[in-house]
């Protein structure tokens, strides 16, 4: 039945600057903001925005993804006629490849949206937090006659040199467009977002596969040879929240955002609902002698000790004594009795040691690699801290460093 | 595991002594545990039984129920094969449509217990909460060849004043019921019935079909109190927590014991979850000055006072120098700055402006009804 409009979500990117967080699963899987996984976010904003068919592709070490979304239910998108399909790699009979950049895993699957037959194609990608009505952009984009539209997201200047940079003139068109600019003319960055007349994308792509040099990327090739055919080309000046948390201190950043006052990023809009798998859990239990301020908590957790200015994921414990500060704490998470734990990332099913300090200060002798981390201090997925041990800040705790897997709580 | 067994739930009891509690809603609609309703608990043991029909008798205030249970798919019972059937009161040329008492309502409903290919029913009433599954009952009610197996627990020798389908048993060394009591007056037993029973889906039309004939219209009083010599009855014993919501006491004692990590762990535990609706409520929110101690908090609460020894549920918001202790604040409330709040129970919606204290005692919490402002 014919739609008009379909949903492709890029999905595939391994997140490789989010390091160990992401050694097994996909960076769309990745939780975020207390009870979410990222990919939530762009899944919810086309439910609330009534797009009801959506691709999500997915390449890097889809399971996670593909058992998180299952049928597609928890965001209403089990539907009759459209609803959400994962799209993985697959092969054909006389080749069959690996999604060689983002407009390709689009181009590989142009069957799928053409059997929507719609007249618009929405391109999201899995690692943006923000909530935004995709319905307005689309008006914008029919309003402007426009081939292709791009959400844009106006930046400090003296940031705009780490974005791609859309140069527009008064009525919005795009004359140009620069990745990471040296000298940049304008400061509205391109959020990674595009709407495209289907029709016009498909040809577009099909020439781009044929070019051998090219990169088949969005930003670099697609939008550049819309631009330099000559197509109406416009952006869709967007206000309000968005973050890239394509690295571990943006990830962090974004968390703190949700619960800093007033918060940078409201989630508790009734209009606007994040939808998510939920954990089947009881209500979260705080105990007699436990401290919670400016954080987050939510079903399943155990709070015994201190917590503040945090965000604890479901089914998370906080023994007595323990302390906890500006972290974020992944499901499952266990913080054993009389342990510190500073500005840190804790991964899923995660336990800290009794004692154990997490995120100390630097001390003389130490050496640390925190080229992902500055100063944030992570601990991967399944990793078991001993008792008493000391992580300086900046740490990545992974399997060789710390001791071994934790199978058993 | 497949069961050969279906669950049949009559949660058409009334209960005075839930006074403003039940006033709008079944008693199985009843919030409980912060984010439960009471049906939760009896539907999750069902389900976790391997149970995969379930027929749901409803009588009157329905509404709520309907609106909890929708399509049964948060309990996994939104089937192409069985499932959940809502089972509504309707009226044909030998019914009035209004049910005089549980025999009355199952035998409204026989299409749905002879159309179900298992052989056993579950048979269920809707304000008892506990965490079991019922496998190794079924088992045991064949492998004693009993008529009926009746749940059972241990509870206290008194009947309390507010007495409610405290229904006793008395029992042979091998557990077979050898005499039952409806609300004595002096029990003398101290094994109260759990509202749970198991039997063969024929003994169970055949036993409707003969109470309706002689003009009878209660399970419990008109056939199981008079049966205990005919019929084999055997009693099954459960020692987990169990919870009867027989009054707003009940209801209150109930959910505070939810603090003890005990009862916790037994209502909820995690090898047998408890489903219930979801509102994709984001997390709830501790601001600045929180203080929360000996509490049980759902998502999307917003905490910037202090709450101590509560129950609160989902998107209740305490404000800034507001107090509440020894409380159970239901979906939604909102208490507002430098309020006292102590031994209350504030239904769904209840409104409370700044400044207000509201006292009960251990005993006689006060009760708002829904949607109430103060």
């Amino acid at each position: 039945m014919k739609k008009r409009i379909v949903a492709m979500l890029l999905a595939g990117g391994q997140g490789s600057r989010l390091g160990v967080l992401t050694s097994s699963m996909a960076k769309p899987a990745v939780p975020f903001g207390g009870k979410y996984r990222i990919i939530d976010f762009p899944l919810s904003n086309c439910v609330n925005s009534d797009i009801d068919t959506v691709g999500v592709l997915t390449q890097y070490r889809p399971l996670a993804l593909n058992s998180y979304i299952g049928t597609g239910q928890h965001w209403d998108l089990d539907r009759m006629n459209g609803g959400v399909f994962l799209l993985p790699p697959y092969v054909t009979g006389v080749d069959g490849r690996w999604y060689t950049g983002t407009a390709n895993a689009i181009y590989q699957n142009r069957e799928f949206v053409d059997q929507y037959d719609p007249d618009y194609v929405l391109i999201l990608s899995g690692d943006h937090i923000y909530k935004m009505d995709y319905g307005a952009m689309l008006r914008f984009h029919i309003e402007k006659g426009a081939v292709a539209t791009i959400a844009v997201l106006p930046v400090p200047m003296e940031e705009a040199h780490r974005f791609g940079i859309m140069n527009t003139d008064e009525n919005d068109h795009v004359i140009s467009f620069e990745e990471k600019p040296k000298q940049p003319k304008s400061n509205k960055a391109s959020m990674g977002i595009y709407i495209f007349n289907w029709r016009a994308l498909k040809e577009c792509m099909s020439l781009d596969d044929e070019n051998p040099d090219s990169t088949n990327d969005f930003g670099s090739d697609i939008i550049p040879a819309f631009i330099n055919g000559g197509q109406s080309v416009v952006a869709y000046p967007f206000k309000g929240y968005w973050k890239d948390v394509g690295t571990i201190q943006s990830l962090w950043e974004a968390n703190m955002d949700i619960i800093s006052t007033p918060p940078k990023l409201v989630l508790n809009d009734p209009q606007w609902r994040i939808y998510t798998r939920n954990p089947i859990m009881p209500p979260h239990y705080v105990g007699e002698n436990a401290s919670i301020t400016q954080s987050l908590v939510t079903e399943g957790c155990r709070v015994e000790g201190k917590v503040h200015h945090s965000v604890l994921f479901s089914n998370v414990s906080i023994e007595a004594e323990a302390e906890v500060y500006d972290s974020v704490i992944f499901p499952g998470a266990v913080i054993r009795r009389g342990a510190k734990v500073y500005k840190a990332i804790v991964g899923e099913n995660s336990v800290i040691g009794e004692r154990s300090i997490i995120g100390g200060e630097l001390r003389l002798g130490d050496s640390v690699d925190n080229s992902l981390t500055g100063t944030i201090t992570l601990v991967g997925n399944d990793i078991s801290i001993q008792p008493e041990a000391y992580l300086p800040q900046g740490t990545v705790a992974t399997e060789d460093a710390c001791g071994g897997r934790c199978y058993d709580k | 595991m497949t069961s050969n067994a279906f669950g049949l739930i009559y949660t058409g009891e009334t209960n005075p002594f839930l006074r403003d509690l039940a006033l709008s809603r079944s008693v199985a609609a009843v919030p409980f545990g912060g984010r439960y309703r009471c049906i939760d608990f009896i539907l999750s043991d069902l389900v976790n039984t391997g149970v995969t029909s379930v027929g749901l008798i409803t009588q009157k205030n329905y509404h709520s129920l309907m609106d909890h249970l929708g399509a049964g798919k948060e309990w996994d019972l939104h089937r192409k094969r069985e499932g959940l059937f809502m089972l509504p009161p309707f009226m044909t040329k030998e019914n009035t449509g209004l049910y005089r008492g549980s025999v009355d309502a199952i035998r409204s409903c026989l299409g749905y217990v002879r159309r179900n290919p298992q052989q056993y029913v579950i048979l269920s009433g809707s304000h008892t909460i506990f965490n079991m599954t019922f496998n190794d009952m079924i088992a045991r009610h064949i492998e004693t060849r009993a008529n009926i197996t009746m749940l059972y627990n241990e509870g206290e020798f008194a009947a309390s004043e507010e007495q409610n389908l405290d229904l006793r048993l008395l029992m042979d060394s091998s557990e077979r019921i050898t005499e039952m009591e409806l609300n004595p007056f002096s029990p003398r037993s101290a094994f109260r019935s759990c509202d749970v029973m198991i039997m063969d889906k024929l003994l169970l039309e055949y036993l409707v079909e003969e109470a309706y004939s002689h003009g009878d219209y209660d399970l419990t009083r008109d056939i199981l109190l008079k049966k205990c010599q005919t019929l084999k009855i055997m009693g099954y014993r459960y020692d987990g927590y169990v919870a009867r919501l027989d009054s707003v006491n009940d209801f209150f004692r109930h959910n505070l014991a939810l603090l003890q990590p005990e009862v916790r762990n037994d209502l909820f535990n995690p090898a047998h979850p408890i489903y219930t609706k979801v509102k994709d409520e984001v997390s709830a929110k501790y601001g600045e000055n929180a203080v929360v101690r000996n509490s049980m908090l759902a998502d999307g609460c917003q905490i910037e006072g202090t709450v101590e020894n509560s129950i609160v549920f989902r998107g209740v918001s305490v404000k800034k120098g507001a107090v509440v202790k020894n409380s159970i604040l239901m979906q939604g409330v909102s208490i507002g700055e430098n309020c006292m709040m102590d031994h209350v129970i504030l239904d769904k919606g209840v409104v409370v402006r700044e400044g207000r204290t509201l006292t009960g005692y251990d005993g006689f919490p006060i009760i708002l009804k829904k949607g109430t402002t103060i």
